[in-house]
């Protein structure tokens, strides 16, 4: 026995030996990482738009207009991270936006200020108390939606494309029938997107703040959380995550409420930064939030995730939209490059992972 | 007679009697099997003799139709995996049930992981503790433990299955061909494994159709044919052709009531 023993530890170092090797070069292990991958093509666009609109792109005013349209969409995205790292998908995030606006103007309405609504209070007469309603309403709205989907994923099998797609449709019908297809202004709730809580900062807006918030926690939930961890499991082997005793169906309805959460706070944001519903709007956000998740690394096959991938990720989209329209091409050419830049994402993914199992 | 073949002392694991059907099937007809604490005890039969079908109803994965599961000679019921974990009985399942995308050590604890703050999980520690584990159990993990365990070898997955196994079980580990897709370094390390787990006086049930392997490795062997126990044999009692011969029905030494 024991010469098989040495015979064998002999054979384990000298594969140790051989995988140290085998290593692959410092070089290509930092391109294959889609994170700075993604940072790279960052870079470049910002280069290539500061280069062709010299003292309009990379202006502090621009960028700080860039990262606020780019914080509403990092917080539908960190909650669209968890729901495809269980391998699935929510194209219903434009409803739960649109829905968590529309439920949140409700709310305002519903609120007496002085001879009117809340909804019709200027921005320096709002009161906490209108803030936190219209935060419940769009909250709710995005429970909802995200219960809905979650019901139909984990309990009644449906296949999440085909759930959350039903779920955009009817969300979207949903709010055009509560609103009678007419939006809604409101200044009650500009504080929250425009006032800065940190003076000082550039750029540190609240919007911004909230969004950087709602960064940390999604990181700390997916990396360092056990409710992540089930997440990830899920995500790579359902069967497996159900032999050592999770349950699976709880855990992924949980998993899709979380993203209708966000997407419900998605909107209640957009509602204070653009201060009007946008029925009919956001339709584009299911692409926009997906290709950025998918440009970050994680993976849409499931399993394997990343919140800093996706807080790099969703910069391209909203840099594309931003920079077409400074260097003035038409800007529906955002719409077909991140169409192309989801798909070469995603392909690049199923190449990585083809090369992983190989073995 | 059942003295000569039975181990020592109370089985860890015992089945009485039990029958399972699956529609018309009849898959076990009354199997009856025993393990001992501190012995490697081999379940053989041919394909469809309804050895996985007894090891699912041991490690509540099915519920059987009739009879009886004790362990440490109690009586129990096993409705689920969790209440198999719950007695100290771990499987490793011969499609190893690992979650590809995690480490070997989100693997071994997944579902039981450590904490910090209640609801944080505390990586460090698990990594720790699943370093020791394969240390005292001599898996040669050439890997370093944060890479995916889809980028293992086949035997170093079976080893990170395990290890799980052997981590968590107070009783019983059970194993369903362990040893079927590996090499020859990979089977020695699994084989060397199986004693390392042996010597901690759990009872070890391994399933094998390597019937060399199975003289070599088991302290105990029970022959299972037609959905029952046929044979049983200690260590030294049984070569290949007898064992073929209880296989394949031409030897018995066991009463099987039908
Ligand atoms: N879930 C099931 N549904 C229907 N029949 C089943 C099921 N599981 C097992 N059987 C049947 O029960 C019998 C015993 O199967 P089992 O898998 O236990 O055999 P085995 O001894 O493990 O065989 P092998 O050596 O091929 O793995 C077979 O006839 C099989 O077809
Ligand atoms: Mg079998």
């Amino acid at each position: 026995m024991s010469e098989t023993t040495k015979a064998l530890d002999a054979q384990v170092a000298a594969d140790a030996a051989a995988a140290e090797e085998a290593r692959p070069s410092r070089l290509r292990q930092l391109v294959a990482t889609p994170i700075m991958a993604t940072l790279a093509f960052l870079a470049v666009l910002l280069l290539a738009f500061s280069i062709l609109a010299p003292g309009k792109f990379g202006t502090t005013s621009n960028l700080t207009l860039l990262a606020q349209n780019v914080a509403i969409l990092t917080v539908a995205s960190v909650g669209t991270t968890f729901v495809i790292a269980t391998a699935g998908i929510d194209l219903s995030i434009p409803s739960g936006i649109i829905l968590g606006e529309v439920f949140a103007a409700q709310a305002l309405m519903m609120i007496s200020a002085g001879d009117g609504k809340a909804i019709d209070v200027p921005a320096d007469q709002t009161r906490a108390g209108y803030v936190l309603a219209a935060l419940a309403g769009a909250l709710v709205a995005g429970l909802v939606i995200g219960a809905v989907n979650g019901v139909l994923v984990a309990y009644m099998r449906i296949p999440p494309m085909l759930a959350t797609l039903g779920t955009l449709g009817a969300g979207l019908g949903v709010a055009l029938l509560i609103r009678k297809g007419v939006n809604v202004a409101t200044y009650a709730l500009n504080p929250v997107a425009t006032g800065t809580l940190i003076p000082g900062v550039p750029g540190l807006t609240n919007l911004v703040l909230i969004g950087l918030i709602v960064v940390v926690i999604g990181y700390v939930a997916l990396h360092h959380s056990v409710f992540g961890r089930h997440t990830l499991a899920i995500g790579s082997s359902e069967e497996a995550a159900r032999r050592v005793g999770l349950r699976v169906e709880r855990h992924l309805l949980k998993v899709y409420v979380l993203g209708g959460l966000a997407n419900g706070f998605a909107g209640f944001l957009s509602l204070a930064y653009f201060s009007t519903t946008s029925v009919g709007g956001h339709t584009t956000d299911n692409l926009q939030a997906i290709t950025a998740v998918a440009l970050g690394g994680t993976s849409l096959f499931g399993g394997v995730a990343t919140i800093l991938g996706t807080l790099i990720g969703v910069w391209i989209p909203a840099v594309l939209q931003n920079g077409f329209i400074i260097i003035g091409v038409n800007p529906y050419w955002q719409m077909i490059a991140v169409g192309i830049v989801l798909v070469l994402a995603v392909w690049s993914d199923q190449l990585r992972r083809r090369s992983q199992n190989r073995r | 007679m059942s003295e000569s073949v039975g181990g020592q002392g109370v089985p860890a694991l015992e089945a009485r009697s039990i029958v399972k059907s699956f529609g018309t099937v009849r898959a076990l007809r009354g199997a009856s099997f025993q393990a001992y604490p501190g012995e490697v005890t081999a379940l053989v039969g041919d394909n469809g003799a309804g050895k996985s079908t007894l090891i699912k109803v041991l490690s509540g994965v099915y519920s059987p139709d009739e009879g009886e599961v004790l362990v440490d000679g109690r009586p129990v019921s096993i409705p689920t995996p969790q209440a198999a974990s719950a007695l100290g009985i771990e499987t490793v399942y011969q499609d190893l049930a690992l979650a590809p995308d995690l480490d070997a050590a989100s693997n071994v604890f997944l579902g039981r992981e450590l904490r910090r703050f209640k609801v944080l999980h505390d990586q460090r520690e698990m990594r720790k503790r699943t370093a020791a584990s394969f240390a005292e159990l001599g898996v040669g993990l050439v890997q370093d433990l944060r890479v995916p365990v889809a980028s293992f070898s086949g035997g170093q997955r079976q080893s990170v299955a395990i290890a799980r196994a052997a981590m968590w079980a107070e009783h019983v580990i059970i194993m369903d061909e362990p040893t079927a897709a590996l090499g020859v370094i990979q089977t020695a390390k699994v084989l060397e494994l199986i004693h390392s787990v042996r010597e901690r006086g759990l009872a070890v049930v391994f399933i094998s159709h390597n019937l060399p392997q199975v003289i070599e490795v088991a302290d105990r062997i029970e022959v299972m044919r037609l959905g029952a126990r046929v044979a049983r044999f200690r260590r030294g009692e049984a070569g290949v052709e007898r064992l073929i011969a209880s296989i394949s029905g031409a030897y018995a030494n066991e009463e099987v009531a039908r």
